[in-house]
């Protein structure tokens, strides 16, 4: 399918799908065995300007926005799911200060981030609070020119890793939800630690920890927006980061459908290829028309965005519930296409259907995405009826 | 410091296929790119400049497309580009070749380092690094797998490798180095680069922008005639022997032995 990239669009992706082919590819297996985290790409990644892509040019960017983000995160996910989530995290670690932070905290982060000199991550998960992110409990309490942490955060993909991390606090405990903010802490403040890295079942190129806060003081400049905006900060962030999660699942599922296309030529079974057999046929088929489903919803997401719409929560809501689904269904027949070499770790789709299930899962479950959509939906109707 | 660097466009010789009845190379389709050792000497190119400060010009000799191969140089962090294009270039051998690449050098007044791939993958003769510093009367390096160090007084430090290790090597700057694959891993293009490479200025010269003898240029300053271009047929017949190790070496000595070929056979077990 076409979508009438502009000159600069094709170039990123060219650029990503080449680097993807050549620099990720080859090391994926290695990653996801060692559980290392890939600085050795992120370096190729950031001299390459691929960091910069959404990032605005009066910060060292190249201007573009979700979309091309979207176009960078696909490339990089067919060939490993957990190495393009260190770049798709740190762009959502970027997004908040690109929409909340003021002149100086921009010129402070973004060029740095632009380069991927430095990364960043974003921490709103805790032990208690998933889904239902207003029972958050790290607290931030004003101390004179300062910010004291004092909490945990889990799960926070890049943790450990980030030099900028947006975490999402308790200012007023007594306002609940209304009560939160959203604070910049740099790796290397006293009383900030990361915690364990996680053993995960996919994406283990990624770094997954706890961030650990302990008496930790941030100068009050570090607040992002104002007091109070914590959980519209991270709306507003996902809303424009969750076509980024649909396009990783996109890409998973165009890396595992690329393979299992490329293996039913070469498995010869009663002295043909099992492409021949309409058996196999049907299940790419259906596997090719699913991928190219997800890729014009997320796409349409990250465009609709881009264009300056006001409520996104929905198409962006609908592109990454689709999306995963279909990565998770789409790996799932890759595996079934490759029979029993597909289950082994030897061959490349049983870590595809691994990575492809945390889609389904993070930046809010598929079930949360429909609850969102159908509160629109809902919220829509009755608007119509006013 | 000026760093210049000589490339080649070269047919991308992985997906290259021979036409068996004429014996020459099928070129429709397939694609041109850097020859892979001069991507070697543009990222050492670029490492030089990034270290010592300086520029970096790309230099080529061959017809228009060629234009292409120095736009993605400059993706990569070259500075300026030249080509050397003319129909009285054509049909140049390596002899004619190093000598137009050096009068191109000339015109840009020289360097302090030239740089290029230890040979191309398509001629695979490795003679035109040395022909370009004869030309210039300068002192060359090939093979070189490693710059060490540049020092106050001029002189480079460079390892030079050898079959079984390295040779390390001090020369008085300007220099011709040719590079081997092992001297770094060429990065990736940046997007900036690229964009950079769209508007960027290439300078053409002809034969008449150059202070050249006409005799010495193209096919009538080439020596060298390639009569006859041919895929060497592939060895008939052979042996293979096969179980445990000890028992093949045996057999195969015996096979030797029984060929007229003296081998004195040890005691051994």
């Amino acid at each position: 399918m076409n979508y009438f990239l502009n000159e600069e669009q094709k170039e990123i992706q060219n650029l990503a799908r080449k680097i993807a082919k050549e620099k990720i590819e080859p090391l994926a297996l290695e990653y996801d065995e060692s559980q290392s985290f890939p600085w050795e790409i992120v370096k190729i990644l950031g001299q390459s300007d691929l960091f910069g892509v959404f990032i605005p040019e009066e910060y060292g960017g190249l201007g573009g926005g979700v979309f091309e983000m979207c176009l960078v995160v696909e490339e990089l996910s067919s060939a490993c799911g957990g190495i393009a989530l260190s770049y798709a995290a740190s762009a959502l670690g970027t997004i908040p200060i690109i929409l909340f932070g003021n002149d100086e905290q921009k010129k402070k982060y973004l060029p740095r981030l632009a380069t991927g000199e430095i990364i960043a991550a974003f921490a709103l998960t805790e032990p208690d609070a998933g889904s239902d992110a207003a029972a958050i409990k790290t607290q931030a309490k004003l101390d004179g020119d300062h910010y004291v942490l004092n909490g945990t955060k889990q799960w926070i993909t890049n943790g450990g890793e980030a030099f900028i991390n947006t975490v999402i606090c308790i200012t007023d405990p007594s306002r609940g939800a209304r009560g939160s903010s959203a604070i910049l802490v740099e790796k290397g403040t006293p009383g900030f630690e990361g915690g364990k890295k996680e053993n995960k079942m996919g994406i283990r190129a990624s770094a997954t920890r706890e961030l650990i806060f302990q008496d930790c003081k941030v100068p009050k400049e570090n607040l992002l927006g104002r007091e109070g905006q914590g959980f519209l900060v991270a709306m507003k962030t996902f809303d424009q980061s969750r076509p980024g999660v649909a396009a990783q699942a996109v890409g998973i599922a165009q890396g595992a459908l690329d393979k299992a296309v490329a293996y039913s030529r070469e498995r010869y079974q009663k002295g043909q290829p099992i492409s021949n057999f309409q058996g196999v046929q049907f299940m790419l088929a259906d596997m090719a028309t699913q991928v190219e489903a997800a890729r014009a919803l997320t796409l349409q997401a990250a465009k609709t965005i881009d264009g300056g719409e006001k409520n996104v929560a929905k198409i962006s809501s609908m592109a990454k519930l689709f999306a995963s689904d279909t990565a998770m269904k789409v790996t799932t027949d890759a595996v079934q296409v490759f029979g029993g070499y597909g289950y082994m770790k030897e061959y490349p789709v049983e870590k595809m259907m691994r990575d492809a299930k945390i889609t389904q899962i993070y930046e809010g479950t598929n079930q949360i995405q429909r609850e969102v959509i159908a509160l629109q939906l809902i919220k829509e109707s009755v608007r119509r009826k006013d | 410091m000026k760093i210049i660097v000589c490339i080649k466009q070269v047919p991308d010789t992985t997906n290259v296929k021979i036409n068996p009845e004429t014996n020459t190379l099928v070129r429709e389709g397939v694609e041109s790119i850097i020859n892979p050792f001069d991507m070697y000497a543009i990222e050492e190119a670029v490492r030089l400049k990034e270290k010592y400060e300086g520029t970096v010009t790309a230099l080529s000799m061959g017809p228009p497309q060629v234009e292409s191969a120095l736009r993605e140089s400059v993706s990569l962090g070259v500075d300026e580009i030249y080509l050397l294009s003319d129909r009285a270039f054509a049909g140049a051998d390596t002899l004619a070749t190093a000598y137009t690449l050096a009068a191109g050098i000339n015109n840009l007044e020289g360097a302090d380092v030239v740089l290029m791939g230890k040979q191309a993958i398509d001629g695979d003769t490795g003679q035109v690094g040395p022909g370009v510093a004869e030309n210039l009367g300068l002192p060359h390096i090939t093979d070189v797998r490693k710059i060490e160090e540049i020092d106050g007084n001029g002189y480079m430090t460079v390892q030079r490798l050898l079959e079984d290790g390295y040779v390390r090597l001090k020369v008085k700057l300007p220099a011709v180095l040719t590079v081997v694959k092992e001297i770094n891993e060429p990065r990736m293009p940046s997007l900036k680069g690229k964009m950079r490479a769209k508007s960027k200025e290439m300078k053409v010269w002809t034969a008449a922008d150059l202070d050249i003898d006409k005799e010495r240029i193209g096919l009538s300053g080439s020596p060298t005639w390639v009569t006859k271009i041919f895929t060497p047929p592939k060895p008939k017949g052979g042996k293979i022997f096969q179980g445990e190790t000890r028992d093949t070496v045996s057999e195969l000595l015996d096979e030797l032995v029984k060929g007229g070929i003296p081998i004195k056979r040890g005691g051994g077990k």
